[in-house]
């Protein structure tokens, strides 16, 4: 029987030791219904999410809710949108109980002294010419600007088909304001014409995010075997869909058999108590989701699958880090 | 099937269950280590748990607490566990 201390090294068992006791239990919350921008083929508006709750208004109610978060054991609350800097005090309201991830469109610049170490992800979906396409504006410029040199920022970069080969111009940017970035990729059925993946642009993209990764090691978050599950959509020859979906909100999970997935995870939506099916938009079509956050789990709940050899064992330690990395429970 | 009340024969019957429940392969009930840490060695994880404990529960007539697996992370605490529980 293979076990962990068969297969791993020394250096490696250490490694694996440190992200094992870390238990992350996450869950995502829309902070408001509202954004400051209107991107095409945005799924919070495309599929009507921001019309399902009529946002809750009362700060102490926020503040109540994310104790009774604690209390169901959350330690990571993901804040989404909408556009969550739009209200800082339900912002706040996390941050001040729970280790908090805030997303945002970068164009409006958290203020450090009240939210000193809280991690910030900026969206951005390509270069200039794509961003304008695509969210109305270059938003880079902006929030570049924003958060130059901040050390718990870095900026997620959806990559759509059409920034295939154009990739390194915007990394090589990014490490110019001194920051971090990790890639995943626009889904397929958010309906914006001509951005479409296809089987031969999906192995373009995975031999330019590996190459990126190679190159900017110090500003690319990410890991080759998250590149290869999320591009060919294959784990352990099983293929990522409603099946295997690890990010559903539980009390909705009515699979059978369940796969694995995350324990007490739940999407809510801005009135505190209706609930979305998924981390992204019910209206999607899973066999073609591309999700980073859901394959990144879907590898780290499956561990025991990935103890078939050394090298799947380093490939999940790899993710788990990666996912540990973006929400610094562990350092860059 | 009766239930095992020797120290030993536990041991026994809840790595069968484990093997089973988990498909193990490449390992029997016999030498299958007791010590062995079930959550860092063999990356069992709470859904795994949630499937044997509820095995348990059935053959040994005890109720487990979510808030207990952490008290489950070999066989020998198992055992132990178990125990204490029929005690109760
Ligand atoms: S910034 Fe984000 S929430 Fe706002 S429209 Fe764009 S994708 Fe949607
Ligand atoms: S749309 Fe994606 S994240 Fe949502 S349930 Fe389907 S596969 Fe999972």
């Amino acid at each position: 029987m293979k076990t962990v201390s068969s297969l791993l090294d020394k250096a490696w068992h250490e490694r694996y030791r440190k992200i094992s006791a870390l238990n992350i239990r996450s869950s995502i919350y829309d902070v408001t219904n509202r954004c400051n921008l209107l991107c095409r083929g945005c799924f919070f508006f495309s599929s009507n999410e921001h019309k399902a709750a009529t946002e809750e208004m009362d700060v102490e109610k926020w503040r109540q809710f994310v104790h009774r978060e604690k209390e169901r054991g959350v330690n990571l609350a993901i804040l989404i949108g909408g556009e969550p800097t739009l209200c800082l005090d339900r912002v706040e309201a996390f941050y001040a109980q729970l280790p908090t991830y805030c997303a945002t469109n970068g164009q409006i610049k958290i203020p450090r002294e009240r939210f000193p170490d809280m991690m910030v992800g900026i969206s951005l979906w390509g270069d200039e010419e794509d961003e304008k396409i695509l969210r109305g504006k270059d938003t880079f410029a902006v929030s570049g600007k924003n958060y130059e040199g901040d050390p718990y920022t870095y900026y997620l970069y959806t990559i759509t088909p059409k920034q295939v080969g154009r990739i390194e111009s915007m990394i090589r940017k990014i490490t110019d304001v001194g920051l971090k970035v990790h890639l995943q990729l626009l889904t397929n059925d958010e309906h914006v014409d001509g951005f479409f993946w296809t089987e031969e642009k999906l192995r373009d993209v995975r031999a330019e995010m590996d190459d990126m990764l190679d190159k900017y090691p110090n500003t690319v978050i990410s890991c080759k075997y998250y590149h290869e599950i999320i591009t060919t959509g294959k784990m352990m020859n099983r293929t990522f869909g409603w099946a295997e979906c690890p990010s559903v909100t539980e009390p909705m999970d009515n699979r059978s058999p369940r796969p694995k997935r995350l324990i007490r995870f739940i999407r809510w939506a801005s009135d505190l108590h209706t609930m979305h099916r998924c981390c992204t938009s019910a209206t999607r079509d899973c066999s073609t989701c591309k999700d980073g956050a859901a394959y990144m789990s879907w590898v780290m709940v499956n561990k025991r699958d990935h103890l078939r050899s050394a090298k799947d064992l380093q490939n999940w330690i790899e993710v788990y880090e990666m996912f540990a990395k973006l929400y610094r429970f562990i350092p860059w | 099937m009766a239930v095992s009340t020797d120290k030993k024969g536990m041991i026994i019957r809840i790595a069968e269950i484990i093997i089973f429940e988990l498909k193990l392969e490449k390992i029997t009930p016999e030498t299958f280590d007791p010590d062995l840490d079930l959550v860092d060695e063999l990356g069992v994880d709470s859904m795994d748990l949630a499937t044997i404990a509820l095995v348990l529960q059935d053959e040994y007539g005890i109720k487990i607490d979510e808030d207990d697996y952490p008290k489950l992370r070999n066989i020998n605490m198992i055992a132990e566990y178990i125990r204490q529980k029929q005690t109760e």
